[in-house]
């Protein structure tokens, strides 16, 4: 058997960059507003890693608290979120991104 | 590890944070009344709120007093600061919700509408906008940029029978969110590079020359993050693509406050991180600066001449105002000259004077614009000054004032950025300001001529001007004027927000 490869904070750091490329990759690309909103979601919760494997290398509690604060903002997003995403789909089915023009010039 | 015994909270001065409590009351008071009262009378919400707004002003001049006495200082556990420049950050954003209040209740009237919950956000957003303004933390920051942002993401969805209102939401929230999420990477990089979230920590770290090279990467990795999300809320150029929209579907109040308090929030956490944290790191972000400023003064101006909708006109028109103030923080990044605090000093009045001026330009736009928000095209505006001569005049004033006209407080915004940006020998964006004001006038005689010189076919209706939002214009046109003649005492008292805590 090889020997066990350890993790290292590197790899942390280069998951959660490649989670928040995953998430911002998915807004610009994608067309439904609920979708781009999970991505959204999606690249708080890859700064959330980056938050922890920074605090466990750097052995320091702020990094861990400040994961606490973003959820809560996080979830705040969603009640906001959701709120205005349920009102325009009450007006039209299938309510798209590209559909909203209204606005534009 | 962590004893119980051993925690020993912050002590918190609670007369340094009355300005915050005053709002948070009265936000608490409309909400709680509002729903557990029967309807109030019509117009009540919006007396409440522009009282406690006012009250938190009058605590502000308290809080400046006592500061000229003592020194800048941060409060409860180095999270906010507490100096000249949160407290004059703190006068703007009330005044905005001052103004903003006002202008509100004629307009849920007009829309056979009431209640308080807009009165409540904006109270709220308020609160967020204070918080980033003091904010010597970063996370602090990041919760006062949320709550301010998710209060914004609803007032400009709040008109559910408008379908442009609910659009201007979701893509206010959609791209919000998104920076918001560059922001807090930031956040997270500079920790990793420097171990603290806190402004003055993050400064003598710095300073102090103990961050290695992987360390580097991330520190520019983050500040370049961070510079992004704040490029976003200020609206700077290439981060500007959702502002014409949002500006022009929000209800026009709210896009007022939006452009008021929203800007002036972003852009004095913007100072305080890039002065205080990012000190010694000015040669990085300099640049940055630099090309933000340039590209909003350019395109901001270009592409408001383009257009034919006065919502969209003067959402161009702020983010070229946005390219003045980065004139501002660009002055402030000469760290190591004289004159750099020129750079804090003009920036900061710019906000305040850019708050009056804005909120008063819009409400004009949305008394024109009529029910719905229906009327807000170019053509709309013709023989304005035939059918409310008074109107158009006041918009003359506030037109004039943004295209820098002497004599108004325009002038006196614009001056101290340049002067600051000469002093500090950065000459060729002084210049390309110059000539971006000269772009941006054509766009406001377009106008003024639609206003005065063109007839209205049809349209002999004279728009209504209620007296809650009279009052307002007239208040603002005074301010405008009243500063552009005699400047200054406002020039005195601003040369006194250079200091920043933590220093």
């Amino acid at each position: 058997m090889a020997a066990a490869v350890v993790p290292t904070t590197t790899w942390y750091l280069i998951l959660a960059a490649a989670l928040f490329a995953i998430g911002m990759t998915g807004v610009l690309v994608r067309r439904n507003p609920l979708i781009m909103f999970m991505c959204i979601e999606l690249m708080l919760n890859a700064v959330n890693l980056t938050f922890v494997a920074l605090a466990t290398e750097l052995t320091d509690i702020n990094g861990q608290t400040a994961v606490f604060f973003v959820l809560v903002v996080a979830a705040a997003e969603v009640v906001v979120g959701l709120g205005i995403i349920v009102s325009i789909m009450r007006r039209r089915q299938q309510a798209t991104a590209d559909d909203l023009a209204a606005l534009k010039g | 590890m962590f004893a119980a015994e051993t925690l020993t909270g912050p002590s918190i001065p609670w007369f340094t944070l009355s300005p915050l409590l005053a709002l948070l009351i009265g936000a608490c008071v409309l909400m709680l009344g509002g729903s557990l009262l029967p309807q109030w009378p019509r117009g009540l919400y919006g007396i409440v709120t522009a009282l406690s707004a006012a009250t938190s002003i009058v605590l502000c001049f308290f809080l400046w007093d006592n500061l000229s006495d003592g020194r800048p200082e941060t409060i409860i556990g180095d999270a906010l600061a507490f100096d000249h420049f949160a407290v004059l950050g703190t006068i703007s954003i009330c005044v905005a919700v001052l103004l903003a209040s006002l202008t509100t209740s004629d307009y849920l009237v007009r829309e056979g509408e009431d209640g308080p919950e807009l009165f409540v956000l904006y109270l709220s957003a308020a609160i967020g906008g204070i918080v980033m303004v003091a904010a010597q933390d970063l996370i602090v920051l990041f919760l006062g940029l949320e709550t301010l942002s998710l209060a914004l993401y609803v007032l400009a969805a709040s008109n559910r029978r408008r379908e442009e209102s609910q659009e201007a939401g979701l893509k206010y929230f959609i791209l919000g969110g998104f920076s918001s999420a560059f922001f807090l990477y930031g956040i997270a990089l500079i920790y990793g590079a420097t171990k603290h979230t806190n402004l003055g920590r993050i400064m003598e770290t710095l300073s102090s020359q103990q961050a290695f090279p992987r360390n580097d990467v991330l520190l520019l990795a983050g500040v370049g993050l961070l510079l992004v999300g704040l490029a976003f809320k200020v609206a700077a150029v290439p981060f500007q693509v959702w502002t014409p929209d949002v500006y022009q579907g929000a209800p026009t109040p709210v896009t007022s406050f939006m452009a008021s308090a929203g800007k002036t929030a972003a852009f004095a956490a913007l100072l305080r991180v890039s002065v205080t944290a990012l000190e010694s790191r000015v040669d990085d972000w300099r640049p940055v600066v630099w090309v933000l400023a340039v590209l909003s003064l350019v395109v901001g101006s270009v592409l408001a001449v383009t257009q034919t909708n006065v919502k969209r006109m003067l959402a161009y028109s702020s983010i070229s105002h946005a390219g003045f103030i980065l004139l501002g923080v660009e002055a402030a990044s000469h760290t190591g000259s004289a004159s750099a605090a020129d750079g804090i000093a003009s920036a900061m009045t710019y906000l305040l004077l850019y708050t009056v001026l804005v909120i008063g330009t819009f409400t004009i736009v949305g008394l024109v614009a009529g029910r719905g928000d229906s009327a807000s095209n170019l053509t709309d505006f013709r023989g304005l000054g035939r059918r409310r001569p008074a109107l158009a005049l006041a918009l003359t004033v506030f037109l004039l004032a943004q295209a820098g006209m002497p004599l108004t407080s325009g002038f006196v915004a614009k001056f101290g950025v340049i002067r600051a940006a000469v002093e500090t020998s950065s000459y060729a964006i002084a210049i390309i300001a110059m000539l971006a004001s000269v772009i941006g006038a054509f766009l406001y005689l377009r106008i003024m001529v639609s206003a005065w010189m063109e007839d209205a076919e049809g349209q002999d209706a004279a728009p209504p001007v209620p007296f809650l939002s009279g009052l307002a214009v007239t208040a603002a046109v005074a301010f405008t004027l009243v500063v552009g003649i005699v400047p200054g005492w406002l020039l005195d008292a601003t040369r006194q927000v250079i200091t920043l805590a933590g220093r």
